[in-house]
């Protein structure tokens, strides 16, 4: 059976810069949701990025193909690119306070897509956008589409954009690190709302965080990138047992415990930062010679 | 708060500004040196003529005195006599005000087109050659003034392609008998097109010259907004929906980005309204422009008076209408 997405030997470099994806491959099957770990800076937006065509105009694909539903989007000419990236994908932005246009009531925001791209009625599609929002546990439903996004809380919009991604049913969702921006008190709720709805909709995730809590709990398969580089790709339940690379293991270990809330954090080692780093160098320079 | 006080507030600073005008350009034209009275007397008036005069016009009094006499007439709708044209000011001012108004108002729409179809385009095309030529074009019209605009499209469209007429408001053969002095909007209402066409010809190149530069202006700066609303998380957020890049850009980023360019426009659309007093002059268009330099030069002090007030009318409603535009634009100035 085809992935839903499949990104093989994926490279994304700075124009006439150095690489900030080095051949990335991962596999995403329907239904399926897959954690994308790492540092700050490790580029595990840009892989999303790339996905849906939003990479930002320094960065471009300088090898590798992305294939959606068995696609390869990267050959598509640039209109029917965003047309089938727009059917297929969808994103849940990470800072809802910026995720919405303040200038345009919230109904509209969700609808749009139905209506314009899809050529849904625009009652079906509002009825459709009142469903979602109920499924959010947004109470008034029908006055929050009439409001502006400032008239909102941060947790609100956040719904409100969950439920914007899951709006055309599509096949897959990439969530940006959609609770970095929230209250510790709101970003539990909203953990279980994204929970809820992937499982109610069968949406495949990609789930872009450096919170290994996170992924233990939403996630099944997760990869752990440093410096643009996957080190390991594995199912969930394997990783916590037995993490397969050093860098994940120092990692997991530096992770502060519930269960030891006096314990000093563990950051991770100048050897093992070392290795990992020389790992780079080594695959940097393997691909020059290419 | 309630926007009938707000509205009243503001009516309220606007007389007081409007004042403030007023005692200003009436002290000044009496201060500075040159009167009217040597303008009007032929060489060898007696000394006895010259005080005759004086009194007549009310000059031999003080200057506060003088004041007061004229702004109890001003209150009463009475502005005074040009000292020149011997027709009571009111009436002359507001007899070339709309001319004056029709030009202003049909460079305004031009610089906006203008500028908003460069800005939309170089936003469009940025990162290209296509951005890069209508930097250099806008800088160009930027630093050209207005007038010298006029001179320059009278060389182009005056006398190497002589496309459009050079001098006045509407061609003499064509007198229809106007029932206002707003002509465009007459000759539209009225179905006369073959006069409303002669008319635009007329104000082709006037207005063009005035709406070069601000369209420059306009088209500079919304670009430069649009390029930054661009790279915002909504518009990021409505590319991944799927929008062509032209439809992200309209529907997404420009009314987002317009909101400084708006009030840009406004003030700078002030400096377009004083500038049609050189370039009606240039292509001698019988407005109010054309007018103030006759009523300076003829040291036409009550005319002064009037066209400066008319003018300062014009500059607070311009600004009113920038502020209303604004909060209408943004939902988060409404209950503000």
């Amino acid at each position: 059976m085809t992935a839903l997405l499949e990104i093989e030997n994926l490279s994304v470099a700075l124009k006439n810069g150095p690489r900030l994806l080095r051949s990335v491959s991962l596999r995403l099957d329907r239904g399926e949701v897959r954690g994308l770990v790492g540092e700050s800076g490790a580029g595990k937006s840009m892989i999303g990025k790339a996905v849906l065509g939003i990479l930002p105009r320094s960065a471009e694909v300088v090898e590798g193909r992305i294939l959606l539903e068995g696609t390869d989007i990267l050959t598509l000419p640039p209109a029917e690119r965003r047309r089938r990236i727009g059917r297929i994908a969808a994103l849940i932005p990470q800072d809802p306070l910026t995720a919405l246009n303040p200038s345009h009531r919230i109904g509209p925001q969700i609808t749009d897509r139905l209506v314009d791209i899809l050529g849904w009625k625009r009652e079906k599609a509002e009825a459709r956008a009142l469903e979602l929002l109920a499924e959010v546990n947004i109470s008034a439903p029908a006055r929050v589409m009439r409001n502006y996004p400032h008239e909102l809380s941060g947790g609100m919009r956040q719904r409100i954009l969950i439920a914007s991604a899951f709006a055309a049913e599509p096949a897959l969702i990439i969530a940006d690190e959609p609770t970095t921006a929230l209250d510790v008190t709101v970003q539990k709720q909203i953990l279980k709302i994204i929970a809820g709805m992937q499982a109610r909709h069968g949406t495949a995730l990609l789930f872009v965080t450096h919170d290994l809590g996170v992924v233990s709990k939403v996630c099944q398969s997760l990869s752990v990138l440093y410096a643009g580089k996957v080190l390991e790709d594995t199912q969930v339940a394997d990783f916590f047992r037995a993490p397969g690379h050093a860098y994940s293991a120092a990692l997991l270990a530096a992770t502060p415990k519930y269960t030891d809330p006096e314990g000093s954090l563990m950051p991770v080692g100048p050897e093992v930062l070392a290795a990992v780093q020389a790992e780079v160098d080594a695959a940097d320079r393997e691909w020059r010679h290419v | 708060m309630d926007l009938l006080a707000r509205f009243l507030i503001r009516l309220f600073s606007t007389a007081i500004t409007l004042f403030g005008v007023a005692v200003i350009v009436f002290t000044v034209v009496r201060v500075v040196p040159g009167n009217p009275i040597a303008m009007m007397l032929p060489p060898g008036a007696t000394p006895a003529d010259i005080v005759r005069l004086k009194a007549l016009y009310g000059l031999d009094k003080s200057i506060p005195q003088q004041f007061v006499i004229w702004f109890w007439g001003v209150l009463h709708g009475d502005f005074g006599t040009s000292i020149s044209l011997r027709q009571p000011v009111l009436g002359l001012v507001l007899g070339r005000l709309p001319a004056t108004l029709e030009l202003a108002t049909m460079a305004l729409v031009m610089a906006i087109l203008i500028g908003g179809a460069s800005a939309l385009t170089a936003v469009r095309f940025r990162g290209t050659q296509i951005e890069t030529g209508i930097d250099v074009a806008n800088g160009a019209a930027l630093s050209i003034p207005d007038f010298l605009w006029g001179l320059l499209l009278i060389i182009f469209f005056g006398v190497l392609i002589p496309l459009f007429s050079i001098s006045g408001r509407i061609s003499p053969d064509l007198q229809l008998n106007f029932e206002t002095q707003f002509y465009l909007i007459e000759s539209i209402v009225r179905l006369r097109f073959d006069v409303t066409a002669n008319l635009l010809a007329h104000m082709f190149m006037p207005a063009l010259a005035l709406a070069l530069p601000l369209a420059a202006i306009i088209g500079q700066l919304l670009k430069q907004s649009l390029k930054e609303t661009m790279e915002l998380d909504y518009v990021t957020l409505a590319r991944t929906k799927g929008y062509s890049e032209t439809r992200v850009i309209l529907r997404e980023a420009l009314r987002n980005a317009i909101l400084p360019t708006l009030t840009l426009t406004g003030v700078q659309f002030t400096f377009l309204i004083g500038g049609t007093v050189i370039v009606e002059r240039l292509f001698s268009y019988e407005g109010l422009g054309n007018m103030a330099i006759d009523a300076v030069v003829n040291r036409d002090l009550p005319l002064i008076q009037g066209i400066v007030i008319c003018f300062a009318v014009i500059f607070t409603a311009v600004n009113l209408v920038v502020d209303l535009t604004y909060a209408a634009l943004n939902p988060r100035l409404r209950h503000a």
